[in-house]
C-alpha cells in the first residue's frame, strides 16, 4: 500500500467515525426537541395546582394537573433516599477503606452486579416483601423499591471518590495516632464530601426517572395523597399511565411530565458529572 | 492497595474502632443480602408456576394464555434474545465510532462536547424514550417505511411477506431500533474507557513507526483494548436485556411466536410490566414471577461473565 492510499484510507475513516458520531448524537437532540416543544405547550397554571382527576374530567375541559404526581415523586423519592444513603455510603467505606476484609471483595461483586441489574426486578422483590405482607400497594413499597435501586449505585459512587483520594492523607492521619475510624470520619469523608453528596445526587436522578419498579409498588393514583400507606402517584409511572391511555388530553399532558422529568433528570445528571470530574482532576494534581 | 491493617498497633484498634467497623460491616452486608434476597424472594412467589409446569418446560412451552392458565416463557425469552441481540448488533459499530472519534481523531473540546452529550442521552429517562416512541418514532416509521416496505415486498417479493409480517405501529423493529438507541451511551462510555486505558507508550511507539491515525487505532490501541471492549459489550448487552419501559411501550405486547418483523413482540421485563398489575389468579402472578426469575438469571450470568472477562482475559490482568 503506498503512502497516499494509506492517508486516503485515513481521511476516509475520519469521515466514518463523525457520521456515526452523528448518528448516535443527532437521535438526542431530537428527542429532546420533540419533548420540549411538546412540553411546554402542555404547561400552564392548573398543570401544577390541578390533580389529575377522572378521564372524564380532562375530555369535559375542567382543569387537570399532575401537581400530585410531582409531590408523590418527592415524597417516595425522599423517603428511599433517607432509607438508602446510610448503607450506600457504608457499602462504599467498606469496599474502599476496609479492602482486606472479607466481606469487601463480596461486596464489590454484589455491588456491580446488582448496578447492572434491571430496575424492574427491584419491584419484584419489594412487591414480594412489602406489598404482599402489609396487604396492598402503598407508597412505602414504592420507596424501598427505590431504595433498592439507589444502595449499589450510592454504594459505587462512594467507593469510586473514596479511592481517589490520596493515601498520603490516611497515613498522615494514622501516622498522627488517631485511631482508624476517625480517619476515615473525620479526615477521607470529609475531603471527599463534594464526591459524595454526587454520587447521592445521581442516584436521585436515576430513581427519579425509573416507573418499572413503582408501577409494582406504589402503582399509582389520580388524587393527591401523601398517605405513605396508600398508592401514591409519581412522574414516570403517571408518564406510562398517560402514554398508553386513549385520551388526547392526557397525550398532551404527558409531555408536561416529560419534560419535568427530563428537566429534572438532567440537570441533576449534568452538575453530578461536572463536580464528580472536577474532583478527579484536583486529586490527580 | 495499601495493606494497613497488620502495621497498626493494638493501641490503634481501640472500641472506637470495633464498633465503627461493625457498624460498617452489618450496613454493607445488606447489600449482598439484597442480591441474594431477590433471587430468593422471586424464587418464592414462583414456586407455584413451577411446581406446576417444571423448570424446563415452563422454558420451552411456547403458550401463555393467562385464560386457560397454561403458561410458557418461551415466546419472552425469545423476544428478549432476539431484540437485545439485534440492539446490540446496532449499537456496537456507532459506539466504537463515537470511543475512537473522541479519543483519538477529534480536538479535545468537541471530544468534550460529545462526550457530555452521550452521557445525558444516558440519562434521559426510559419512560420519555418511550412516550417520544410512542407518539412521535412510532408512527413516522410505520407510514415512511414499514408500510411501504410492506406494500413493495406484497407485490414484488412475496416470499418476503411472513417474514416481516402486516405493519403494526408498535413493533419488533422500533422497539429494537430504540432499544439501541437506549444502550449506546453504555457500549460509548465502557469502550471509551478501556481504551483511554491503554497506555501512552504503546500509541507512541506506533507513531515512531510512521503508522498513520488508523493504523495507531488498529494495530496498538484496538488490541490493547480488546478485552475492556468485549466486557463492555457485554455489560451493554445486560442492559439491552432488562431495558423496560421504553420496549414495553413500544413492542405491541403480543405473546405469540413465530414473531414477524413489522408485528407485535414481547419481551421478559415487558411482560411484567404489562401484565403484573392485572394478574389476579395465583398462577398468573406466580407465572409473571417466575419470567422474573429467569431474568434474573441471565442478567445475572451476562454480568459476572463481564467482570470475569476484565478480570481474567485482560493483558494487565486487572491491575494496571
Amino acid at each position: 500500500m503506498t503512502l497516499k492510499a494509506r492517508y486516503a484510507r485515513d481521511a476516509i475513516i475520519q469521515i466514518v467515525m463523525v457520521l456515526l458520531t452523528a448518528l448516535v448524537v443527532i437521535p438526542l437532540f431530537i428527542i429532546i426537541g420533540y419533548v420540549v416543544i411538546n412540553g411546554i405547550s402542555a404547561l400552564n397554571m392548573d398543570f401544577f395546582t390541578q390533580e389529575l382527576g377522572s378521564p372524564a374530567r380532562a375530555m369535559r375541559g375542567r382543569p387537570t394537573g399532575l401537581v400530585h404526581s410531582i409531590t408523590g415523586t418527592i415524597v417516595i423519592d425522599l423517603v428511599a433516599l433517607v432509607m438508602a444513603v446510610p448503607f450506600g455510603i457504608a457499602t462504599g467505606i467498606m469496599m474502599s477503606e476496609y479492602q482486606e476484609h472479607p466481606l469487601s471483595p463480596v461486596a464489590r461483586l454484589m455491588t456491580s452486579t446488582l448496578n447492572g441489574m434491571p430496575a424492574v426486578l427491584m419491584g419484584l422483590l419489594a412487591y414480594g416483601l412489602v406489598v404482599k405482607n402489609t396487604g396492598g400497594f402503598s407508597a412505602l413499597a414504592g420507596s424501598v423499591a427505590l431504595a433498592f435501586v439507589m444502595i449499589p449505585i450510592i454504594a459505587r459512587t462512594t467507593e469510586s471518590v473514596l479511592r481517589v483520594t490520596p493515601w498520603g492523607l490516611r497515613e498522615a492521619g494514622l501516622s498522627l495516632g488517631i485511631p482508624r475510624w476517625k480517619v476515615t470520619t473525620s479526615l477521607v469523608l470529609p475531603a471527599a464530601r463534594a464526591g459524595v453528596v454526587t454520587g447521592i445526587l445521581i442516584a436521585f436522578a436515576r430513581a427519579a426517572g425509573e416507573a418499572a419498579p413503582l408501577l409494582l409498588t406504589s402503582f399509582g393514583n389520580n388524587y393527591f395523597s401523601l398517605d405513605m400507606t396508600r398508592p401514591m402517584d409519581t412522574l414516570p409511572q403517571r408518564l406510562y399511565s398517560l402514554a398508553i391511555s386513549p385520551y388526547k388530553q392526557w397525550h398532551a399532558m404527558g409531555w408536561g411530565g416529560a419534560i419535568i422529568l427530563l428537566l429534572f433528570v438532567m440537570i441533576t445528571f449534568l452538575v453530578g458529572r461536572l463536580v464528580i470530574r472536577r474532583m478527579e482532576r484536583q486529586m490527580e494534581q | 492497595m495499601v495493606e494497613t491493617n497488620n502495621l497498626l498497633p493494638a493501641r490503634y484498634r481501640g472500641p472506637g474502632d470495633r464498633v465503627f467497623k461493625t457498624v460498617i460491616v452489618l450496613f454493607s452486608s445488606v447489600i449482598i443480602l439484597l442480591a441474594i434476597g431477590t433471587a430468593l424472594v422471586i424464587y418464592l412467589e414462583a414456586r407455584p408456576t413451577f411446581r406446576a409446569f417444571g423448570y424446563w418446560n415452563f422454558l420451552t412451552e411456547t403458550t401463555w394464555d393467562p385464560v386457560a392458565a397454561v403458561h410458557g416463557a418461551l415466546p419472552f425469552i425469545i423476544g428478549t434474545l432476539l431484540t437485545s441481540f439485534a440492539a446490540l448488533a446496532l449499537a456496537v459499530v456507532p459506539a466504537l465510532g463515537v470511543a475512537i472519534f473522541t479519543t483519538e481523531y477529534a480536538p479535545w473540546w468537541i471530544a468534550q462536547i460529545i462526550n457530555y452529550t452521550v452521557d445525558l442521552l444516558a440519562a434521559i429517562p426510559s419512560v420519555v424514550i418511550g412516550l417520544w416512541g410512542i407518539f412521535n418514532f412510532a408512527p413516522m416509521m410505520r407510514e415512511r417505511f414499514y408500510t411501504p416496505i410492506y406494500n413493495w415486498a406484497y407485490e414484488d417479493a412475496e416470499w418476503l411477506v411472513p417474514i416481516i409480517g402486516a405493519p403494526s405501529t408498535y413493533n419488533f423493529v422500533t422497539a429494537t431500533i430504540i432499544l439501541a438507541l437506549m444502550i449506546v451511551p453504555y457500549t460509548v462510555a465502557l469502550s471509551r474507557d478501556a481504551i483511554g486505558q491503554v497506555p501512552r507508550e504503546q500509541r507512541e511507539a506506533a507513531w515512531a513507526l510512521g503508522a498513520t491515525r488508523w493504523e495507531v487505532m488498529r494495530k496498538a490501541v484496538l488490541p490493547y483494548a480488546r478485552t475492556g471492549i468485549v466486557a463492555g459489550i457485554l455489560l451493554s448487552l445486560a442492559r439491552a436485556l432488562g431495558e423496560t419501559m421504553a420496549v414495553a411501550m413500544l413492542i405491541g405486547n403480543s405473546n405469540r411466536v413465530p414473531f414477524t418483523l413489522f408485528g407485535p413482540a414481547a419481551t421478559m421485563p415487558s411482560v411484567i410490566i404489562n401484565e403484573f398489575r392485572e394478574a389476579v389468579e395465583t398462577l398468573h402472578y406466580s407465572s409473571i414471577m417466575a419470567v422474573g426469575f429467569y431474568l434474573f438469571i441471565v442478567t445475572i450470568s451476562i454480568n459476572l461473565l463481564a467482570s470475569y472477562v476484565q478480570q481474567k482475559l485482560s493483558i494487565t490482568k486487572g491491575g494496571l
